[in-house]
């Protein structure tokens, strides 16, 4: 029946009409987003051992980074210890494709993703953000969503309880073993 | 009042009509297709709920630059624009808002002829504008206007023929005298084929297929840029005025309110039942799709003129009978 198409068209625009419009009107209006939003990837300096496994992960080549080794003198140490040093992290956004390989592949969790999303820029070559601008944005880096009630213990949440079951075996065996021969140091 | 000023007074009212109807339409339909899409529209020109947009549209439409094609028969490609908001214009000096020689602009016993004589014009418009384009697209929107607005002219003089008919008067207000409330059921076929062939008149959609933007650029509106689009846009929300009032006239019954009271409220009445068929205008746009050249000219002769036949019929019966 023709005819039909149209009375239902009418009437879910005039439906529509009646409900209140979706739009956001971002400027005036931060947009809700949701957890894990991919926006832009920070950097913790500290936690980075300059291992280049997220510049080797990168699939298009985005992560520039730089070091240097120091010499770090511990004193009653055989010999002195090197470690690497941060000299340059780079990442250049106008390549990156938000694919967060990098921030999977960090095994120090030295990057993470920053909801933020507003530093558009006028010219490419300001896209370009160096470690500076990355520790900036550690500070818009959400909070860990919290565990599932329902879900598996995390691993190492896991992990440190089986360490201090097994603290407890070993200080009640010793006590156990002090008691018998009369001989423990406690 | 001397009779010169009367008439300079009455001609200044219906072109500053012109002028803000369709702007208070443009921006009605900003709005009412923005809702209906759950979006909100322009928010932002004038401040409030952007009610200022179609202001701000008409300045920038006058900053661009003026472009004529140097292929173009030049002449007419600068008076096809006028020319297409002429005929409307000139339109709505007869159409009556309440009872009386006060209510309207030029009382003329022959009005509702002289209406559709004068809106038979707007073909003329879009043949100088897609000839004069010297643009292929141009001349295929125009071609495909010229046969959409030929076609659609028979059931719709046909459709007001009826009505004329059954008051007896070709006079607007003659016939809006005449009118009965049941007139509604008796000449709704007569309405519905008059409204759909006023659509396609002014090329709205569903019936733009001549402009098709997504197919045809704009059809014979592709050369055109600033204040002479602007014009043509302007011409097509005067012919949404035009055909809700001519509708509201015709069928609807004017003036006449449901409460009496029509010599001091028949103006508001008028206004009220204009403003309904033009919502009704832009809530078709939103609600259904383009049609098709094919489709277009079957639903004309094949539904259309059929229909307003039998109207014309069972208008005569009934006039017969009574």
């Amino acid at each position: 029946m023709k005819g039909i198409g149209l009375a239902k068209g009418l009437a879910v625009t005039l439906k529509t009409m009646t409900r209140r419009a979706t739009t956001r009107q971002y400027p005036d209006v931060e947009p809700e987003l949701p957890p894990r939003t991919k926006g832009v990837i920070a950097l913790i300096e500290e936690n980075c051992t300059v291992c280049m496994l997220c510049a080797r992960e990168c699939p298009d080549w985005c992560i520039y980074i730089d070091s240097h080794k120091e010499e770090v003198v511990v004193p009653g140490a055989a010999r002195a210890r090197q470690r690497n040093v941060l000299d340059q992290f780079t990442i250049d956004f106008s390549l990156c494709m938000y694919c967060g390989i990098c921030v999977d592949s960090c095994p120090f969790d030295a990057l993470h993703w920053s909801p933020e999303f507003e530093y558009a820029e006028y010219d490419v070559n300001d896209l370009l953000h160096g470690r500076d601008r990355l520790r900036e944005w550690v500070l818009t880096v959400p909070a860990p969503p919290a565990q599932d009630a329902n879900g598996a213990p995390a691993k190492e949440q896991a992990a440190a309880e089986k360490a201090l079951a097994a603290a407890a075996a070993k200080a009640a065996a010793q006590a156990e073993a002090g008691t018998e021969d009369g001989n423990g140091r406690m | 009042m001397p009779i010169w000023l009367d008439l300079v007074v009455r001609v200044l009212i219906v072109i500053v009509a012109a002028f803000v109807l369709p702007l208070i339409i443009g921006q009605t339909e900003h709005k009412v297709m923005a809702h209906m899409q759950g979006r909100l529209g322009p928010m932002y020109a004038g401040a409030y709920h952007g009610w200022a947009q179609l202001v701000a549209d008409g300045a920038k439409f006058v900053q661009k630059e003026d472009i004529t094609p140097r292929a173009a028969d030049k002449p007419v490609f600068k008076l096809a624009p006028v020319i297409s908001m002429l005929p409307y214009m000139i339109v709505l000096l007869v159409i009556p808002i309440g009872p009386g020689n006060g209510w309207v602009a030029q009382r003329l016993d022959i009005g509702l002829f002289f209406a559709l004589a004068v809106l038979g014009l707007g073909v003329i418009a879009v043949l100088m504008a897609s000839w004069a384009s010297a643009n292929k697209f141009a001349l295929l929107g125009g071609l495909r206007a010229a046969a959409q607005l030929l076609g659609y002219e028979l059931p719709f003089v046909l459709a007001a023929a009826s009505v004329a008919m059954a008051a007896g008067t070709l006079s607007l207000s003659g016939i809006v005298e005449a009118w009965r409330p049941w007139w509604l059921l008796w000449q709704l076929p007569a309405m519905l084929v008059f409204f759909i062939a006023g659509l396609a008149e002014i090329r709205r959609p569903p019936f733009d297929m001549p402009v098709a933007d997504s197919e045809l650029v704009f059809g014979y509106l592709v050369e055109y840029t600033g204040l002479r689009f602007a014009f043509f846009m302007l011409a097509e929300y005067v012919g949404i005025v035009v055909i809700a009032a001519l509708t509201t006239v015709l069928f609807l019954g004017g003036w006449k309110g449901p409460f009496g009271l029509d010599a001091e409220l028949g103006w508001l009445w008028t206004i009220i039942k204009v403003v309904a068929v033009a919502f009704v205008v832009l809530w078709l746009r939103v609600a259904y799709p383009r049609l098709r050249v094919d489709q277009l000219q079957r639903l004309c002769w094949l539904v259309l003129v059929p229909v307003a036949l039998a109207q014309l019929i069972l208008t005569a019966a009934v006039k017969l009978a009574l």
